[in-house]
C-alpha cells in the first residue's frame, strides 16, 4: 500500500510538472494577450517531432536546446505576422485563427513525418532505474523530467518578479493600454511572451515525446486538459497553473490507483447496492474509471464556486 | 455473291469496330470502401490498413482484376466514432458503393453492423455488404449476428481459448491482472479471460481487472504501478494503437518485468516502443503465421513486396488479404456485384491464406473460421522484423481450425 501510494505520488509529480511546463506559457499568452491559444499544443507536438529529428543527427541533449530555440521562433513568427494582423478584428478572429494554426500544424506534421508514431526514444544515458524501492523502478528519465520542470519554474518566477522585462509583462497583464502609453513597445512585448510561450511548449513537448509517445494525435492528447489547468489556476496566474497541475496530476494519478466503485461508496454511507435495474452499471463504475473526467468536474465546480480560477484575478 | 461478302465484310468490321472500345478502354472498377480512422490518435492504425488493401487490390487487379474488372479502394475517415461511421456510410451509399471493409473498433462494427441491416431491409434494390477484417468481439458473430456481415478475424473467445490454453499449461503462472480499453472489445476480453481462465486453472488468482477509457490515457504509469503492486505474474490486455504503446513504455519505465499475452503489441510503432525490454516476454495471439521463422513462401514474398512500397509499415494483418481475395473469389463466382448473390457466395466459401492455411467462411454465422497462431517478441533469428527495428513476431504455438472453432448462438435471419 505505501509503495502505491510513494510511486503514485512521484508519477503525480511528474505529470503534473509536465502539465505546468505546457500551461505556464499558455496562462501568460492567455493573460496577456486575451487569447485562448489553441495551437498551444501544436508548438508541444513540433518540440517534440523537432527534437526527435535533431536528436538523431545530434544527439539528444543538444535537441533539448535546439527544438526549443527553433519552436520559439516559429511561434514568434507566428504571432509577428499572424497573430498580429488578426488582432485588430477582435479576439473571435484571434480564436479562430489559432485554431487554424492547430489544424494546418496537425497536417504538416502528418505530411512531413508520417502518421505512424515516431520511435524516439529515452537517451541511453537517462535510461537506467534511478532507484529501486520494494519491486518497482523509478526511471531516471522520470526525475530528469522534474529537475528540468523545476528549473523551468524558478526561471519565470526570477524573470516575472526580479527583473525589468517581468516588470512591464506583469504590467501589460493587467494594464496593457497603460505601460503602451508609458512608451513601452507592447506589440513586441506580446511577441516574445508568445515566442517565449512556444518555447515552453516545445521544452515539454521534447522531454514528454519519449515518454508519451510522438505521433501526430499527441497534441489532441493533451491540449483540453491544459485549459482546464489554465482556467483552475486562474487566468494569467503562474503560480496558479504552478498549483492546479499538481494538484491534477496527483488527484488523476490517484484516483487510478484507488480501486472503489460508488456502489462501494454508498454502501458504506448504508445505501444497499441495486443489484438490478438501470441503476446497475453507474454502481460498478471504479473511482479508476472516472480517473480521466476528474479534471472536468474539478473545472465546473470550479467554474461554479469561483469563476476566476484559484489565483486569478479577472474574470476575463 | 460479291455484295453477300461485302456485306458480310462490313458486318465483321462493324462487329470488330463496335467491339473492340469495350474491350480495350478497361470497364469502371469495382469499388471497395475503407471505413477507418484516417485521422486523429488511431490515424497511424487506419493508414496503414489501408494501404495493406490497396497492396492486395494491386495483387488481384495485376493477375486480371474481377470479372474483367479493376479493384478500387476508397477511404472514407470515420475518426474511430461511431456517430461519425454512420455520416460516413451515408456517403459510401452515396457514390454507390456496395462493398464495406470497416476493422477498427468494435464499437463502430456494431453501429455499421446496424445501419448496413437497416438499410438492407428497407432498400433491397442499394443493399450493400459488410466485410469486417479486424473488430473481435465475439458479439458480432453471436446474439447480435446478422446477414449482411462476414468476419475475417479470429473473434476475441477464439483468441482468448488460445492464449489461456498456454497460460495454463505455464504452471509458474499464479496471479494475473487483466487491462483494457473501457468498451464492449476491452469487456469482452476482460469477460472471456475470467471465465476461460476459471475453468481451465481455478488455482490462478484474478488480481486485477480493469478497464481504461479507449484513446484518453496520456500516461500508464499510474495503471502500471497498480499491476505491480498488485504482485501480478502475468498481465492479459486487449489494448491497440497508441493505449498498447503507452502501455508498453510505461511497463518498460516502471519496471515491470512480468510476461504480457496480448491481442495487438505489434506494428504500428508498438515493437520499435517496446524494443528489447519485451524479449521473450511480450506475446501476441494473431491469426496468420508471423513470418518467423520459416516464412511460407507466399507469405514472405507478400511482406516484401509491401516493405519496398512502404519501408516504414508492415502487413500486420494478413487477414487482409484473405478478406478481399475472399470478396473477389465471391464477385467471381456470382458473376456479379450484387450483393444478394456475393452474400450467398461468400457463405461457406473456403480460401487458403498466404500463410497456407486453409480457412473457411462458417454459413450459421458469417465468422471465418481459421487458426490461431501465438508468437513471441524476440531480435533472433527475425528475418522479416517490425517497424524496421530488428525486432519481431516468431511463431511458438498454433491452434489448428478445428480445435480453434468455437460454438456460436447465431440464429441468422435470411433474406426471404
Amino acid at each position: 500500500m505505501l509503495q502505491l501510494v510513494v510511486f503514485s505520488l512521484l508519477n503525480g509529480l511528474v505529470y503534473g510538472m509536465l502539465l505546468f511546463m505546457l500551461s505556464s506559457g499558455l496562462t501568460l499568452i492567455f493573460g496577456m494577450m486575451g487569447v485562448l491559444n489553441f495551437a498551444h499544443a501544436s508548438f508541444y507536438m513540433l518540440g517534440a517531432y523537432f527534437a526527435y529529428t535533431l536528436s538523431q543527427h545530434l544527439g539528444f541533449f543538444p535537441a533539448l536546446l535546439l527544438a526549443p530555440v527553433l519552436v520559439g521562433l516559429l511561434g514568434a513568427l507566428v504571432e509577428r505576422h499572424g497573430l498580429r494582423r488578426v488582432h485588430r478584428f477582435g479576439h473571435l478572429a484571434e480564436l479562430i485563427f489559432t485554431f487554424g494554426v492547430a489544424i494546418v500544424v496537425g497536417e504538416i506534421v502528418q505530411l512531413v513525418w508520417g502518421r505512424p508514431a515516431k520511435s524516439y526514444q529515452v537517451p541511453a544515458v537517462l535510461d537506467v532505474p534511478l532507484f529501486r524501492l520494494w519491486s518497482s523502478s523509478f526511471p531516471a528519465y522520470k526525475a530528469f523530467m522534474l529537475v528540468i520542470a523545476i528549473l523551468i519554474f524558478g526561471f519565470i518566477f526570477v524573470v516575472l518578479t526580479r527583473t525589468r522585462a517581468g516588470l512591464i509583462i506583469q504590467a501589460s497583464l493587467t494594464h496593457p493600454q497603460m505601460v503602451a502609453m508609458l512608451g513601452h513597445n507592447v506589440p513586441r512585448v506580446f511577441m516574445i511572451v508568445f515566442g517565449i510561450g512556444s518555447a515552453l511548449a516545445a521544452v515539454a513537448g521534447v522531454i514528454a515525446g519519449p515518454v508519451l509517445g510522438t505521433f501526430p494525435g499527441m497534441a489532441e492528447v493533451l491540449g483540453s486538459i491544459v485549459f482546464v489547468v489554465v482556467v483552475i489556476g486562474g487566468l494569467g496566474s503562474v503560480t496558479g497553473a504552478f498549483v492546479a497541475s499538481l494538484l491534477i496530476g496527483i488527484v488523476q494519478t490517484f484516483a487510478v490507483a484507488l480501486n472503489g466503485s460508488f456502489g462501494d461508496a454508498l454502501l458504506a454511507v448504508g445505501v444497499p447496492e441495486s443489484a438490478s435495474g438501470p441503476l446497475h452499471d453507474v454502481w460498478k463504475v471504479t473511482v479508476a474509471q472516472v480517473a480521466p473526467v476528474l479534471p472536468y468536474v474539478l473545472l465546473v465546480a470550479m467554474l461554479i464556486v469561483r469563476p476566476t480560477g484559484l489565483f486569478g484575478t479577472r474574470e476575463t | 455473291m460479291r455484295t453477300w461478302t461485302r456485306l458480310l465484310l462490313l458486318v465483321i468490321v462493324l462487329a470488330v469496330v463496335a467491339g473492340v472500345p469495350s474491350h480495350a478502354t478497361p470497364a469502371d472498377p469495382i469499388r471497395i470502401a475503407f471505413v477507418d480512422p484516417l485521422s486523429g490518435p488511431f490515424a497511424a492504425t487506419g493508414e496503414n490498413g489501408l494501404n495493406q488493401f490497396k497492396y492486395a487490390a494491386d495483387g488481384i487487379n495485376k493477375a486480371g482484376g474481377v470479372l474483367g474488372r479493376q479493384l478500387e479502394i476508397v477511404g472514407f475517415d470515420n475518426k474511430v466514432s461511431p456517430q461519425e461511421s454512420l455520416i460516413q456510410l451515408k456517403k459510401v451509399i452515396g457514390e454507390n458503393i456496395q462493398f464495406v471493409f470497416q476493422g477498427n473498433s468494435s464499437g463502430v462494427a456494431h453501429a455499421i453492423s446496424d445501419a448496413v441491416q437497416k438499410n438492407n431491409e428497407r432498400d433491397a434494390a442499394n443493399r450493400i455488404l459488410y466485410l469486417n477484417y479486424s473488430a473481435v468481439d465475439p458479439a458480432l458473430t453471436n446474439e447480435k449476428c446478422q446477414y449482411w456481415h462476414f468476419r475475417f478475424d479470429a473473434h476475441s473467445d477464439m483468441k482468448m481459448a488460445a492464449l489461456t490454453d498456454v497460460i495454463a499449461a505455464n504452471k509458474s503462472i499464479k496471479k494475473v491482472y487483466i487491462i483494457g480499453q473501457d468498451y464492449s472489445f476491452g469487456k469482452a476480453v476482460a469477460e472471456a479471460a475470467v471465465t476461460m481462465l476459471g475453468k481451465k486453472r481455478p488455482d490462478i488468482q484474478i488480481v486485477g481487472n480493469e478497464l481504461h477509457p479507449i484513446g484518453k490515457v496520456k500516461d500508464f504509469s499510474p495503471y502500471v504501478q497498480k499491476i505491480v503492486a498488485a504482485g501480478a505474474d502475468t498481465v492479459i490486455t486487449g489494448n491497440w494503437g497508441a493505449d498498447m504503446v503507452g502501455l508498453a513504455k510505461a511497463a518498460n519505465d516502471g519496471g515491470l518485468k512480468v510476461p504480457f499475452y496480448t491481442y495487438y503489441a505489434a506494428s504500428d510503432g508498438i515493437t520499435a516502443a517496446i524494443g528489447a525490454a519485451g524479449i521473450d516476454r511480450i506475446r501476441l495471439v494473431h491469426e496468420t503465421h508471423p513470418g518467423n521463422p520459416n516464412a511460407p513462401k507466399a507469405l514472405g514474398d507478400y511482406i516484401t513486396g509491401y516493405r519496398k512500397l512502404h519501408p516504414q509499415n508492415d502487413v500486420n494483418q494478413p487477414r487482409i488479404n484473405t478478406g478481399l481475395n475472399m470478396l473477389a473469389q465471391a464477385i467471381k463466382r456470382a458473376g456479379t456485384t450484387d450483393v444478394d448473390k456475393v452474400a450467398a457466395a461468400l457463405e461457406g466459401a473456403e480460401f487458403t491464406t498466404l500463410g497456407g492455411d486453409h480457412v473457411v467462411m462458417r454459413k450459421e454465422d458469417h465468422q471465418l473460421q481459421m487458426p490461431v497462431y501465438i508468437s513471441v517478441h524476440t531480435n533472433k533469428n527475425i528475418k522479416y522484423d517490425l517497424d524496421a527495428s530488428g525486432y519481431g513476431l516468431s511463431l511458438e504455438h498454433k491452434v489448428e481450425r478445428e480445435k480453434a472453432m468455437q460454438p456460436t448462438t447465431c440464429k441468422m435471419q435470411r433474406p426471404a
